[in-house]
């Protein structure tokens, strides 16, 4: 009953939020709405027990995200929005095609089968072959390696779109990632007692990741996460594009696992298969690349092009 | 009503927020939050199914979840192109909005942004 209530009010909050998120009247507000939101949203995957979902939308959903949108929002607020949104009669029309397709959803969720299809069982039968325990890592990283592959493969596509749309005169410099306006010594404080424990944190949830929840999406983000606080106290600039060294950083992850992907038709009889007995230990060689690959980039991505003269 | 389809109910409620905002907002930063809100509400879906798939010992279908967690490192990826865009485009022009100088354009050009 009172997990029922307490439940309940999570929803009501989150909605609120997302509420706000899209009718605020100014930008501003709406992006530090939507930082809540992403907060609150991954209670609900915890709600829903997938402890591995939560983390990454903590991570990632609420933080970066964050970082980043509040970013472009006060970069964008010198600039004054000159169009109006749509005259009454739309809205109306469109507030009613957005309803129905709620209530489409809605109904869509009442009716769900029961039982549910379930692919848990097989994700079971075969983790023994994996070596792993965590069923989730199991899909990610042996099941559908395919689709973890690619998604890396968007992540490198990312960061190229990123930094090619700077302008000529800065190709190769640096980008300047957001940092505070008012240097705090408390902030400087944070980012020097912070990222030692934080490392060895997200180390520790990559590692972690083949049992328990965790791996190397949710470790990377929390090794990305300290390299940004370490960029938002001044203590540290973000490396010009041309460094040879960043760019091999973000290509490792994918790079690594096309490499073993490719061996798997040696050694396992096809790509990205696994040859059995040392399944794991190819498993977490691949995921340490990846792990250092989405530090590497989730931090490019919200430092955004460079817009500093490469220097000769 | 159990947890699950409560957040089942929650999803659907985002998607069509989401959807209206991605509509109705002319500013392109708005329509990227609206989209992330949609997107949010679409992966929700995905977490009733995960929960609905319990068995086998587990709390939660394992496949779904994966899925989600990939979704959502695209959905930032996405959101970090298109914001880089946008500055870009607010750095050129001095403006933030979609549309052309020119205002004999005719309302929803800029749906597709």
């Amino acid at each position: 009953m009172i997990v029922q209530v307490l439940d309940i009010g999570l929803v009501a909050l989150l909605l609120t939020l997302a509420g706000w998120t899209i009718l605020a009247r100014f930008t501003f507000p709406a992006v530090v709405s939507y930082v809540a939101y992403g907060l609150l949203l991954s209670l609900i995957w915890v709600r829903l027990f997938a402890v591995d979902v939560a983390l990454t939308e903590a991570a990632i959903g609420g933080g970066f995200t964050g970082v980043l949108l509040i970013a472009a929002a006060s970069r964008l607020r010198t600039t004054t929005p000159t169009e109006q949104g749509p005259a009454a009669p739309l809205r109306w029309a469109v507030a009613v095609l957005s309803a129905l397709a709620t209530l489409a959803l809605a109904i869509v969720v009442l009716l769900l089968p029961d039982p549910s299809p379930t692919l848990a069982p097989q994700a079971i039968d075969n983790i023994a072959i994996t070596g792993l325990g965590n069923p989730v890592t199991a899909v990610l990283i042996a099941y559908r390696a395919f689709d973890t592959m690619l998604e890396k493969c968007v992540l490198v596509l990312a960061v190229v779109g990123v930094w090619s749309v700077a302008s000529d005169r800065y190709w190769g410099g640096a980008p300047s990632a957001p940092r505070a306006v008012a240097q705090s010594g408390a902030l400087t404080l944070f980012a020097q007692l912070l990222p030692p424990l934080g490392i060895l944190i997200g180390i520790r949830i990559f590692w972690v990741g083949a049992d328990e929840p965790g791996g190397a999406f949710q470790g990377g983000a929390i090794l990305a996460a300290m390299w940004m606080i370490v960029m938002m106290a001044s203590l540290g600039d973000a490396p010009a594009i041309s460094k040879r060294w960043i760019r091999i950083a973000v290509v490792a992850g994918p790079i690594v696992f096309i490499g073993v992907g490719v061996l798997g038709f040696a050694t396992a009889g096809g790509f990205l298969a696994y040859p059995a007995g040392i399944a794991k230990t190819v498993i977490i060689f691949v995921e340490i690349f990846m792990t250092l690959s989405i530090a590497a980039a989730l931090p490019m991505l919200v430092a955004g092009p460079p817009i500093q003269a490469p220097r000769l | 009503m159990s947890a699950a389809t409560l957040a089942g109910l929650t999803g659907a409620v985002l998607a069509g927020l989401g959807l209206y905002g991605f509509i109705i907002h002319p500013d392109p930063l708005r329509r990227v939050l609206a989209f992330n809100v949609l997107g949010s509400g679409v992966f929700l879906l995905f977490g009733i199914l995960a929960r609905r798939g319990a068995a086998a010992g587990l709390l939660a279908d394992p496949v779904p979840q994966a899925l989600v967690i990939t979704g959502i490192v695209v959905a930032f990826a996405a959101t970090a192109l298109a914001v880089a865009l946008l500055v870009r485009l607010s750095e050129e022009t001095g403006r933030v909005g979609l549309h052309a100088e020119v205002p004999a354009q005719t309302p929803g050009d800029g749906a597709d942004g």
